[in-house]
Parts: structure tokens; sequence; C-alpha cells
């Protein structure tokens, strides 16, 4: 295991208190905390940098152009894309939106499927239902298995030439399960498809390759990753990006704009319309600077460590059922799951009162925990800022749940 | 804020063995209310004679404020007009400080006066982002008796 306990410091908001106890936070699956480095470089960027972005010919836009390129050669490096294969968005669901309206508008027609995950984040159906409306094409799901991992027999079953694009999340934000990316992507691709991937709970955990995953789209989110809201990667084959229309069209992504048309401007930057969110890409950045000083791999090591101590905690209590993979090869650090009758509702009520932040819910991926047969889940979610002292807190107020509620 | 004040047992009571929990037959009105973002769901079904809710059941699934929300309410209901319906809704509301008014709905001094049983979810405003849930079945049941 990687001690990371000393970086708790970097990270203010843990030093608060919140009903009287120390705030316990495991939501990061929904959002990250951010560190001291990550607001700085935001702060100095507004103090030393602030200015309209590829537009200026003054020394201060440029400035601010030089950092936000920078910002996109750095996420380039992290996940080992050539720079113009980054396009900057507002985050996961825009990304995804971009490559649902950019390519699926254009390219699916009826009789074409998208196949898709059930344990696919909303983010990366709802824009496929839309798109679908004007395309005709069909949505069809990959089960899971009982252990919580993806049915392989069934994906390579329903993978026949009429799917055109597959969307995989490369890590489950209920069930924490990794899949196993480049796998199914060889697969697709032998079938014809193109492979999308929603690595919002992937890229700020482990180490993410999209060469070694061979993903021809791959979105993440900024504010999952210790960098701010509102900024968000599209990553996407440099040819595939070419081809791309885009779906929003405006300011900066023009090359020259006529009365009834217009020509689009290079890759990336005709997939950024409008003033891009030009400090949250150096928060970011900065980010990213901060993620690679720890490096990913003791990033996930720590989470398997802290993560592994959780399910064994959790596994004590009487009645709890975990919705996730057991084992720690293929499994992150959101864990879902129920405590005997009580609501998950009810159990985050309970463990707010103790300071401690979990999701309740069905995490924004409704078909799956239809699929689960469970109405909600409760969820903790690790990062690097976690320690076992948090599981130790989380464990007790579940213990206080089950007094409150008689659970035997 | 005591969690003692918003677990009474008369709520655990009534999440766990829920009144007027079998769908009507034949109902007069019904309606669904769902809250999409916590995914507490409640059916409210209703049988009218005359001015009168002879019969009301309340299905659903969701946290034990919600449900019991709804169980209590079948109780309170049942039997009851029209307008001494309006009259419990608004107390409900008021109580639950979801409508504002200078009327002391629940007197601290003798419990159950007003509202009965339902006056134990008012350590709920207590727990703002617990409100909705108790709303839910009572903003159903409205639903269902505009049918």
């Amino acid at each position: 295991m990687t001690d990371l306990a000393h970086i708790r410091a970097d990270f203010p908001i843990l030093r608060q208190e919140m009903n009287g106890y120390p705030l316990v936070y495991l939501d990061s699956a929904a959002t990250s905390q951010k560190p001291t480095a990550v607001l700085d470089a935001i702060t100095d960027f507004y103090e030393t940098a602030n200015a309209n972005v590829h537009r200026g010919a003054y020394a201060l836009s440029e400035i601010a152009t030089d950092r936000y390129e920078e910002a996109r050669t750095r996420v380039a490096g992290f996940i080992n894309a050539d720079r113009r294969e980054v396009a900057f968005n507002r985050g996961t669901t825009s990304a995804i939106n971009q490559v649902a309206y950019g390519w699926g508008l254009y390219n699916l027609k009826p009789g074409d499927r998208v196949l898709l995950t059930l344990m696919e984040h909303h983010a990366n159906i709802v824009p496929w239902q839309l798109v679908s409306r004007h395309t005709g094409a069909e949505l069809v799901y990959v089960p899971h298995t009982e252990s919580y991992e993806l049915d392989l027999e069934a994906y390579h079953s329903l993978l026949d030439e009429r799917v055109k694009v597959v969307g995989i999340t490369a890590m489950s934000n209920v069930l924490g399960t990794i899949n196993p990316v480049r796998q199914l992507a060889d697969a697709a691709h032998a079938a014809g498809a193109l492979v999308v991937v929603d690595a919002a709970q992937a890229v700020p955990h482990m180490a993410v390759d999209v060469k070694q995953m061979d993903a021809d789209f791959l979105a993440f989110s900024g504010h999952k990753m210790l960098g701010p809201t509102g900024i968000g990667v599209l990553y996407g084959k440099r040819e595939l990006l070419e081809a791309m229309e885009p779906a929003e069209g405006g300011g900066e992504m023009i090359s020259d704009v006529q009365l009834d048309s217009s020509t689009w401007a290079e890759v990336p930057h005709k997939f950024e319309a409008g003033t891009p969110p030009i400090a949250e890409a150096v928060g970011l950045g900065a980010a990213i600077s901060y993620l690679e000083k720890i490096g990913m791999d003791a990033v996930r090591s720590h989470e398997v460590d802290i993560t592994s101590y959780a399910l064994e905690r959790l596994g004590e209590i009487e009645n709890l059922t975990i919705y996730g993979p057991a084992d720690m090869t293929n499994r992150g650090g959101a864990v879902s799951f129920t405590l005997a009758d009580i609501h998950p509702h009810d159990l985050s009520t309970i463990l707010d009162q103790r300071g401690i932040a979990i999701r309740a819910g069905h995490h924004c991926a409704r078909p799956l925990a239809r699929s689960l047969n469970v109405p909600a889940t409760a969820r903790a979610s690790f990062y690097i800022y976690n320690v076992r002292a948090d599981v130790d807190a989380l464990i007790d107020g579940l213990h206080e749940a089950r007094e409150i509620f008689g659970v035997a | 804020m005591s969690l003692n004040e918003l677990y009474r047992e008369v709520i655990l009571d009534h999440y766990r063995a829920p009144r007027h929990h079998d769908h009507l037959d034949s109902p007069d009105g019904s309606a669904e209310g769902k809250n999409p973002l916590c995914g507490d769901e409640v059916t409210v079904e209703i049988k009218v004679a005359g001015d009168t809710i002879v019969d009301i059941a309340a299905i659903g699934v969701g946290c034990s404020i919600s449900q019991a929300s709804a169980s209590m309410m079948t109780e309170a209901v049942a039997g009851k007009s029209r307008e001494e319906v309006a009259e419990l809704v608004r107390k409900f509301k008021v109580m639950m400080s979801i409508e504002d008014s200078a009327e002391p709905v629940v007197d601290p001094d003798r419990p159950g006066a007003s509202l009965g049983d339902l006056e134990a979810l008012q350590g709920v405003r207590k727990f703002p982002v617990r409100i909705k849930c108790a709303d839910l079945p009572w903003i159903t049941l409205t639903q269902a008796l505009e049918q």
C-alpha cells in the first residue's frame, strides 16, 4: 500500500466540521475535492493571465492562450494522446453529446444499432436516445453477470453487423466494475463498430492510455479528478475527429463564415465553440500535475487498499448487501450497498448527522438500478485523501442506523 | 438536531407496516407521484361516495419518511369529506413549513390535538432535504382528488 495520509493537508475543505463532526467525504465518484495547488492555479490565472484565447493580438491574450494550450498538452500527455486529439468542453456529458450529435446523427440510420452496457451512466444513454429519434437506430444493452461483471458472452453475441457504435463505461460509477475496454474494443472493431468510452470514473483513479485501450472516443470530466467543475475532455482518434461534424457552432470554431455556410477550424478547435472554460482548463492542468506527482499507480494502490478495507468492514455487517465485484482486480473505489430494509436516504441522513457524506439514490443509472432490482442504493466512494479512519466512521454510523431502525 | 426527533417510533412503525397499502378495486381517482432525484414513488387511489373519501390506498417504495407519511395520510384521510381533507392537507403543509402561516397548527402542549399521528413528522422540518419526502404523498393525494 502507498501511504497518502499526508496529502489530506493539501485539501482545505477536509479541515472543516459538518454537523459537529470532522467532515468524512465519501462521495468522490460524484465530484472530488480540490487541492490548494488547483485552487491557486485558478486564482493565479485570473490574477495574472486572464484574457480571451485565440483572438487578441496583444500580449495578455497570448499568455492566456499559452496557458490554455499548455493545459491541453498536459491532458494529452496524461492519456497518451496527441494534443490535437484533445477537445475541451463542459464535461463527460457534453463530450458524449458531441459524439452522438457530431458522429451519430450523420452516420446512424434505421436498422443500425447502438450497443451500450446496462452499467452506463445516463450520460452515455440519453444522448444516444435523443439521436436515435432522428436516425431511427436502435439501442441495445449488454447485461451484467451475477458477479457484477459485464456479460462478455452476451456482448459477443449482440455484437453483429448492425452495431455501428459501442458505448462502454471504463469503470461503473455504481458497481465499481472496471470493464476490459481493450478486449471489448478489439471485438467491436472486428465487427466494424466504433467505441465510445465513458472514462469519467476511470481517468481520475487509474492510469488510462487511449492507445492501449484503442478507444475511438473517450470522455472524462475535470471535477472528478481534483479539477474544477465546468471542464471536460473529449478524446477522439485524429481521423475520426477530422471527419466528425461539430455539434455546436459559433465563435472560435470556424475557419470562415459566409452568409449561408461556414468552414470549420482545425481539430480540435472546431469542437470548441464559444469562449471555452479557460481558467477551468488551467485548473485541470494543475490537477493533472498534482496527480502525476503522486503517480497514478500510487493513486490506484491507495484506493485498492482503502476499498478492500471498506469491503472487508462492510462485509462484517449483517444483512448488508454489496452491489459490485468482491475482488479488487477489476473494481474501483465506488462501493454501492443496501442495509437490511433501511432505505439509502435514511442511511444518508443518519450518516450526515456524523459528518459523513455518502450518496443515496440511483446514481444517474436507472436502467442498472432496475436490473439490480433495487430502487436505490447507498454509495461510498473513495479517493486519494480518504483514510481507513473514514471507513471506520462509516461503519460506526451504519451501526447507529441499525440501532435506530431496530435491525437485528 | 436529533435523529430521535426524525425517526420516531410511530414513523418506523408505519414504514414497516404501512396501512391502506393494497390497491383498491376500481378507484374513482388515482395519481402517481415520483421524486425523480431520490427515486421515491407513491401511488394514491381514492374511492369517493358523495362528498366523502370512503376509501384510500397508498402504495409505494421509498424512504421511511415518504412511506410513513403516505401511510399516516391514509389513516387521517379515510372517511373525511373533501373539505376536511383540504384542511388537513393545508395544516400538514403549514406544519412542515411548506406553506407559511402564523397559525400554530401544532400545539406542543396538546400533542395529537390537531393532526394526530401526523405530528410525528414535524421532526422532518429540521432536516430540510427530507421535507420533500414527507410531502410527496400529499401532493399525489391532491392530484388524485382533482380527478
